[in-house]
């Protein structure tokens, strides 16, 4: 799969197992182990509720490309979106040395993402939209 | 995802399989909710079937055992939890929230 794939879906949260299976099908062939599929999964889970949560502010309001792309053994998934701009220094990291009290499981999305994969970009323009790539290097996936 | 119930003398058990994301979280926060409505705050979650989790469940598991451990009336524990999950959990910090069992037998026991 040296070729880049791209396919698009709703951005409807009964998406998310299709763009699941789209992309942990890459990391498989890309000979990932176990662990660092599901990370891939999460991963891209996290960052499409996101975009229908808070880029379209609810569902059925546009569509998610994704695309998976594998190349000298690392695994790059790019995807992309429509909706509002996306400030990701604007969310505050999660205290997950908190208290039960002091929980509230925001952020933790973001959180996933940023310590699970070895890049991460946010991109945005008019005419392209956002665009957030993700990038899991075979060094930590193998 | 599948969720199934079960009801002891002491706790409730509800069984889940599949994937909890943001589209099937809400339903799994509404089964908790229901024990919880009724006064059932022992609550064993077995995870050996569940393929995945994201954070919109995590939500829900955090705000169940909020509703559970207030004024000591009871707890959320995890049962059969798979190894990739637990590595989340214990990413996110989870793992001093909740007690684990390896199976849901020593879970229901332990209440």
């Amino acid at each position: 799969m040296s070729q880049q794939q791209t396919r698009t879906f709703p951005a409807r949260y009964d998406s998310l197992a299709a763009i699941d299976r789209f992309v942990a099908d890459a990391a498989e062939r890309a000979g990932f182990d176990s662990g660092a599929i599901y990370q891939v999964q999460l991963a891209v889970d996290e960052a499409c509720s996101n975009i229908i949560e808070h880029a379209y502010g609810g569902e059925g309001r546009g569509v998610i490309e994704c695309s998976r792309h594998i190349e000298d053994g690392d695994l790059r998934v790019v995807i992309r979106d429509y909706g509002q701009p996306f400030d990701p220094s604007t969310v505050p990291e999660p205290d997950v040395d908190a208290d039960l009290e002091e929980r509230t499981g925001g952020g933790l999305g973001l959180f996933f993402i940023r310590h699970i994969m070895d890049e991460v970009t946010f991109d945005f323009d008019i005419e392209n939209g956002n665009v957030l790539t993700l990038v899991k290097r075979k060094e930590s996936a193998c | 995802m599948e969720i199934a119930t079960r009801e002891f003398k002491r706790c409730a058990v509800i069984e889940v399989s599949g994937r909890i994301d943001s589209a099937t979280a809400p339903e799994l926060a509404e089964t908790f909710n229901e024990f919880t409505g009724e006064g059932q705050y022992n609550l064993v979650l077995d995870m050996g079937d569940v393929d995945f989790i994201s954070s919109a469940g995590l939500r829900v598991l955090i705000d169940t055992q909020k509703t559970c451990q207030r004024l000591n009336r009871g707890k959320l524990v995890l049962a059969d939890v798979p190894e990739h999950i637990y590595e989340a959990f214990d990413l996110a910090g989870f793992v001093a929230l909740f007690d684990f069992y390896d199976e849901q037998v020593e879970a229901v026991g332990g209440f």
